[in-house]
């Protein structure tokens, strides 16, 4: 058991130089080189060549002249020493604008992981008890259309009635002009009012999935004989919904949880463009936008490293939740 | 081919026995048809959820057919009126934009490209998810370790990010090649999945006596284990086409996929940023390309539930109140399916 975990952490570094292998084969692999457009603008404005190549050098933890496998042991060393270059478009390094970044997104995510899962599970647990019943046919046939419908378009439509339209909550930023940070009742105020729509969209985009997944398995488990014995030994029926029906029914969806979660964090991408939300995603696109290949690298990096981490402490405390789990082992033929 | 051969009396013999086993194979084909397709579609059809979503489909591929035959207007500007409203004028029943594009032709224009890139989406991620899975979970051991840890690794880079990164290297304009980017590590996950319901078929008895009678590996995956993750597998060949759509109009709707003629995304990016926001009464051209995504994502997701009611008996015996007999007979063949 310890030796999985063990293993299991070492994992994390691994997986980190994989992907920080992945990213630097991507910006070789990127149209004309990272840097080709900067080093003509920079040559054409009268600069000499070693200067330029200083400049580079100062944006992305490479040497331009180097050979490639130099090139490669610099960035991946920077990686690890929390160096990302520097930000063209923005003029800073790229960790400091990580670092504000990474909070708004994973307030974001997980706020509406949780707020998701909670009245996704609330939901198909009532349907599978009263199954067959109006209420169940009205929340299946609203959990398909949900299913349907993609995040963004919530977001989209929520920006046009509740922001343009009625003016009712912020179209952009994560907090508004001039307050102050810290743990002041304003703050927090207009913290929540800046997040309270794109939360609620990405978590009502996937509620109904989460509904029906609930009722599947709320239904499987209500069929089962241990409940049935459990309502002859005459226990209370808070009991048996929690402690027999609840549990063996989320089980299931927790591991579909942590593939959740790493579409989730991709979809951050759409949604915080939507809302002007400054968060990873948001800084991707204008990376994207600006041909900023540091930042883009760097935001690309954050995200899968913020989603392994994730994945690892879900994969941690599944553990906790399901006995079963024997250290993941199985004999193999 | 046989008949063509000459006519010796040991060829009549050998000829009689192919024929005979060409009846069987016929017999078997008629019987895998019958089981296969013929059941389950009578059982589909009897399911409302089912038949909707066929017909939502079908309306789909009939705009397919009319894009691809030029049966409707092409999309140009100043076809129509600039900012028509829908339903004023039955020429232009959607309306047109601000440049006056017919809004109906913009959306069926669309239709073929999002159909292909839709298909190969689903293809490339249930194909590999499938391959990945079974031989994982079947042979277990190094060959496990090895695929496990490979798709460990390509479930922990969020999908969209790497698609825009990658959009951005290769700019994909097929919509082909595009449909496997965008789906590009959505197999993993999926193969995970497949993997350990593969582990648990690997258990079964009828498996077990097949590997002891030394059937070999692929044919135990493609007899005994192929078929029974057959249905969870058409399950989520739906969900990743759903999630082919909805990655593919996100990224065009932010402008990060390369723009090649129109797209719903794209017509939903001109919509946004060009004045649909501000007022009602351009809402419906918003609204015209949401439209035509979530219908056809709904047509998925009605086929995707009614397919889950047809494989699996254990929800539906219990819905239509079949005997008990049948419900303990068929709950059997479908564990480790949710």
């Amino acid at each position: 058991m310890v030796n999985y975990y063990l293993r299991r952490t070492a994992r994390i570094p691994l997986t980190i130089l994989a992907v920080a292998t992945l990213s630097f084969g991507l910006i070789r692999l990127l149209p004309g080189g990272p840097f080709t457009q900067l080093r003509v603008q920079l040559l054409r404005q009268g600069m000499d060549a070693e200067q330029v190549n200083a400049r580079i050098e100062a944006l992305q933890n490479i040497r331009p002249d180097a050979p490639l496998w130099q090139q490669y042991l610099d960035y991946i060393v920077g990686v690890f020493q929390f160096d990302l270059g520097r930000s063209i478009s923005l003029n800073a390094p790229v960790m400091d604008v990580l670092a504000r970044a990474l909070p708004w997104t994973v307030f974001l995510v997980v706020t509406s992981t949780v707020l998701m899962f909670v009245v996704g599970v609330l939901i198909g647990a009532v349907q599978a008890y009263w199954e067959g019943s109006k209420f169940d046919k009205l929340a299946s046939g609203g959990s398909i259309f949900l299913m349907s419908v993609p995040y963004y378009i919530f977001a989209v439509l929520f920006v046009f009635f509740l922001g343009y339209l009625w003016r009712v909550f912020p179209t952009g930023n994560a907090v508004a002009r001039g307050v102050e940070a810290g743990l002041t009742v304003e703050y927090v105020a207009s913290v929540l009012r800046h997040a309270a729509l794109p939360i609620l969209a990405f978590a009502i985009g996937g509620i109904g999935s989460t509904a029906l997944n609930m009722r599947g398995n709320g239904i499987q488990v209500l069929g089962e004989e241990y409940v049935e014995v459990a309502r002859l030994r005459g226990l209370s029926d808070g009991r048996i919904a929690t402690r027999y029906v609840a549990s063996n029914a989320i089980l299931p969806m927790y591991t579909g949880l942590l593939l959740l979660i790493g579409f989730r964090l991709g979809g951050t991408v759409v949604l915080e463009q939507i809302f002007s939300y400054p968060g990873l995603g948001y800084y991707l696109i204008s990376a994207v936008n600006a041909n900023d290949y540091p930042l883009m690298m760097g935001c690309f990096l954050v995200i899968t490293t913020t989603l392994v981490v994730a994945v690892y402490v879900a994969d941690m405390t599944y553990g906790l939740i399901d006995p079963r789990i024997s250290a993941g082992d199985s004999d193999g033929y | 081919m046989a008949t063509e051969s000459d006519s010796s009396s040991e060829d009549i013999d050998w000829r009689a026995e192919a024929s005979s086993v060409e009846m069987s194979r016929r017999e078997r084909l008629e019987e895998w048809y019958n089981r296969m397709i013929y059941e389950p579609a009578l059982v589909a059809w009897s399911d409302v959820r089912t038949r909707l979503g066929i017909l939502i489909l079908s309306v789909y591929v009939l705009m397919a057919v009319m894009a691809v035959f030029g049966l409707w207007r092409e999309p140009s500007p100043n076809q129509a009126e600039r900012f028509l409203s829908p339903f004023q004028n039955w020429a232009y029943p959607l309306g047109a934009t601000k440049s006056g594009v017919d809004l109906l032709a913009l959306i069926i224009d669309s239709t073929p490209f999002i159909l292909l890139m839709v298909l190969a989406g689903g293809v490339w991620a249930t194909g590999v998810a499938v391959v990945v899975g079974t031989v994982s979970g079947y042979k277990g051991g190094t060959v496990d370790t090895v695929i496990t840890s490979i798709s460990d690794f390509f479930m922990s880079i969020p999908g969209l990010p790497l698609v825009i990164v990658l959009a951005i290297a290769l700019s994909p304009e097929n919509p082909i090649l595009l449909g496997v980017i965008l789906t590009i590590n959505y197999w993993a996950g999926l193969g995970r999945s497949i993997r350990s319901q593969v582990l648990s078929i690997r258990e079964e008895s009828y498996v077990e006596a097949a590997r002891t009678m030394g059937t070999s590996t692929p044919r135990i995956i493609l007899k005994d284990v192929l078929p029974n993750i057959m249905p969870y597998v058409m399950v989520n060949f739906v969900l990743a086409a759903r999630y082919t759509i909805f990655a593919s109009v996100g990224l065009y709707f932010i402008g990060v996929l390369p723009y090649t003629g129109q797209n719903w995304g794209v017509t939903l990016n001109n919509a946004y940023s060009q004045g649909a926001l501000f007022g009602m009464d351009t809402l419906y051209w918003l609204l015209a390309p949401i439209l035509a995504i979530v219908g056809l994502a709904f047509g998925l997701i009605l086929l995707s539930q009614g397919m889950d009611r047809i494989f699996n008996p254990r929800v539906r015996t219990r819905l239509t109140g079949e005997s008990e007999s049948v419900e303990e007979e068929s709950s059997s063949s479908t564990t480790g399916m949710m």
